[in-house]
């Protein structure tokens, strides 16, 4: 039975984003505008369409499902996605934005002076990006099915898939800058409103997670935890299930596992940080804006306006363990994932129909989540095609319309791809591989850009050996945990025997990063006769005020000989 | 490819500006990091302090979940008001 309230919020949400796309792909015309939308969105609004990238299915859904499935130990996941943001602004933001390059390959060949870097990067954004829009098809696929009951998994994959295609390959960057930012606002009150109706009608916040706290209410005023429910000591208190399975597993006694849950944690944090600093989507929006200045304003607007949303998810996580235990019976996106789309119902019992009204704006919100991330990855990666591989490598010859028409076929090329893999996904967990993206982010492309922003000693060999290094052995080591949990490898029993090493290989971030690090500044050193000759001027560029104008643009309106 | 008048004479000015900015980025990562780090410890050696009730938080929770975010904008802000006036000087 498709609820028709759901249907239509739904329904107008995808409509809005097609038609907004279109409005504004009016107003895309060069090159420039495709690729960083004519490096002139104001702040505002390109505060909102970071966010509005950002805040993917894994936040809108993933996050209120994790914190009522594991309790405290799900919080690092909103606060690091919002803190790593801090982590940008500190470090990266400013100095890329005044470095000029568009992509991170056009970072990785300017800094280095090596065409060979570029293409090593060119592969690791294509790598990272389709590694991200994995999640994003399976959310849209299994929100599509809770939405239509009768219509399969890989419906929606293709429904949301081909109108964000549509969208990139039409408008570009600024054609999806616009989208992008209304698509936040409609998160923003998605979430928000919501929590507050429920709030209103069943109990505050801190009620809910006091409810059960003996001092605070005598017991004939207490609610009795439904039986579903996961209890107080294990689910409101730190080291929880989540931070302790691999200790638990190998049998360890409670007073034992502590250690290990403090490792993991610490683990975590590492990956959530330093992975959101390095997540290529997101970095490439710094170029829209028009000066370094204002990538930094933007950076500080973007984490005002992620942090102010990531209050809710974890509101939704405790409400749902009071008022919707039913969730706990089922796993994943049938179960307590689904939290952020189903307990606005609730309301139906006394308020018909606004439970309804309620959760559909919420599934409106889950559409615009998988739609903007996706179309920010969409864009990076056709970049990485179009801007890289074609303008660069296959073509540097190419006209202004040929470089038009590459951004359009890649984007076609990449979306395809992305709804190919998509479609293979269904049986995987949102949140898990949203966490080996991070964890691969974390460990190559943030050492790379903090060292190489920073450290003027860094040589081409030093920054392709750290960033592979570390990169790759992150990926080796979430894909091992993830073929064990899917009992692809026989590793159960060694995992019992070894809690340590099953913490270090699930969540690498805390030998990973230094690793790529530690192998930046050895390679570096050795190579050192190979730091680019002309290191001052580049750091000039990097760290001296715009106002001087030593900056290089990579991406030009007019490919003639540049001004002296 | 990048030449300005102020190239030969700015090498000086740009080694101070870039460590005064490196500093300054240190400084607020060391005060963020140090709340993000020690909060875990702090659940680690003081379980019972930090699962004393707040209105019904745990303050832990509190913490993390409420007073966190606060404190990330508070950081930010100061970051980029004195970030702004360093170049403003040079």
């Amino acid at each position: 039975m498709i609820d028709l309230w759901i249907f239509g919020f739904s329904a107008l949400t995808v409509a809005a984003t097609l038609g907004l796309g279109f409005w504004s792909a009016g107003k895309s015309k060069t090159t420039a505008d495709f690729f960083v939308a004519g490096r002139s969105v104001s702040v505002g609004w390109n505060a909102s369409a970071i966010s509005g990238e950002y805040l993917s299915a894994a936040s809108f859904m993933g996050v209120a499902g994790m914190v009522m499935k594991f309790g405290y130990d799900a919080l690092w996941y909103p606060v690091c996605y919002a803190c790593g943001y801090l982590f940008l602004l500190l470090f990266i933001s400013g100095p890329l934005r005044r470095f000029g390059a568009y992509t991170i390959p056009d970072f990785a060949e300017g800094r280095y002076d090596s065409p060979l870097f570029r293409k090593i990067a060119v592969v690791f954004v294509l790598f990272i990006g389709f590694f991200y829009t994995m999640p994003q098809m399976k959310g849209a696929g299994t929100a599509f099915s809770y939405i239509f009951p009768g219509l399969p998994y890989w419906a929606g994959v293709l429904l949301i898939g081909g109108v964000v295609t549509l969208n990139v390959a039409v408008g570009g960057m600024k054609g999806i800058t616009l989208v992008q930012a209304f698509q936040y606002w409609l998160k923003m009150l998605a979430i928000s409103v919501p929590v507050f109706v429920l709030m209103a009608v069943h109990g505050s916040y801190g009620a809910h997670l006091g409810s059960n706290d003996a001092a605070a209410y005598p017991p004939e005023m207490r609610r009795a935890l439904p039986e579903k429910a996961p209890a107080d000591a294990k689910w409101i208190a730190p080291f929880g299930p989540l931070t302790t399975r691999a200790a638990a597993a190998a049998g360890l006694s409670e007073e034992q596992q502590r250690p290990y849950s403090l490792l993991y944690t610490y683990s975590l944090i590492i990956a959530l940080v330093c992975g959101t600093a390095g997540l290529p989507h997101i970095l490439v929006r710094f170029y829209t804006n028009p000066d370094g200045t204002a990538a930094k304003k933007t950076t500080m607007w973007v984490m005002i306006l992620i942090g102010v949303f990531y209050l809710f998810p974890p509101i939704f996580g405790v409400l749902g363990r009071d008022l919707f235990p039913e969730l706990y019976a089922a796993a994943g996106a049938k179960g307590t994932d689904k939290v952020v789309l189903e307990l606005p119902r609730l309301l139906n019992i006394r308020h018909q129909p606004y439970g309804s009204i309620l959760s559909g704006l919420a599934c409106a919100g889950a559409f615009a989540a998988f739609m903007s991330t996706f179309s920010g990855l969409l864009v990076s990666m056709t970049g990485a095609l179009a801007h890289d591989v074609y303008g660069r490598m296959l073509k540097p010859s190419a006209t202004e319309a040929e470089r038009l028409r590459a951004f359009k076929v890649s984007a076609v090329l990449v979306g395809a791809v992305a709804i190919a893999l998509g479609m293979r996904v269904e049986e995987l967990d949102i949140n898990f591989m949203v966490g080996q993206a991070f964890a691969i982010a974390a460990a190559s492309y943030f050492p790379l850009l903090f060292m190489s922003i920073w450290w003027r000693g860094m040589t081409m060999k030093g920054a392709a050996a750290g960033m592979l290094g570390g990169g790759l052995s992150a990926l080796a080591s979430v894909t091992l945990t993830s073929f064990s949990d899917l009992k692809l490898l026989p590793l159960g029993p060694f995992w019992a025997g070894h809690p340590l090493l099953r913490i270090l290989c699930e969540q690498p971030a805390i030998w990973t990063v230094p690793l790529a690090i530690v192998t930046m500044v050895i390679v570096s050193k050795a190579t050192r006769s190979e730091i680019p000759a002309d290191i001052r001027d580049k750091m000039l560029v990097f760290h001296a005020p715009e106002r001087l104008g030593l900056k290089k643009e990579y991406v030009r309106e007019h490919q003639g000989p540049k001004p002296a | 490819m990048l030449e300005s008048p102020g190239m030969k004479t700015g090498k000086l000015d740009l080694e101070k500006l870039m460590r005064r900015q490196l500093e300054l980025s240190i400084s607020c990562a060391a005060a963020f990091l140090s709340v993000l780090l020690l909060l875990p410890l702090a659940n680690y050696i003081f379980p019972e302090a930090m699962a004393r009730r707040v209105g019904g938080f745990t303050l832990t929770w509190l913490i993390l979940g409420l007073l966190f975010f606060p404190l990330v904008w508070a950081i930010a802000w100061l970051f980029i008001r004195k970030s702004i006036e360093l170049e403003a000087e040079d």
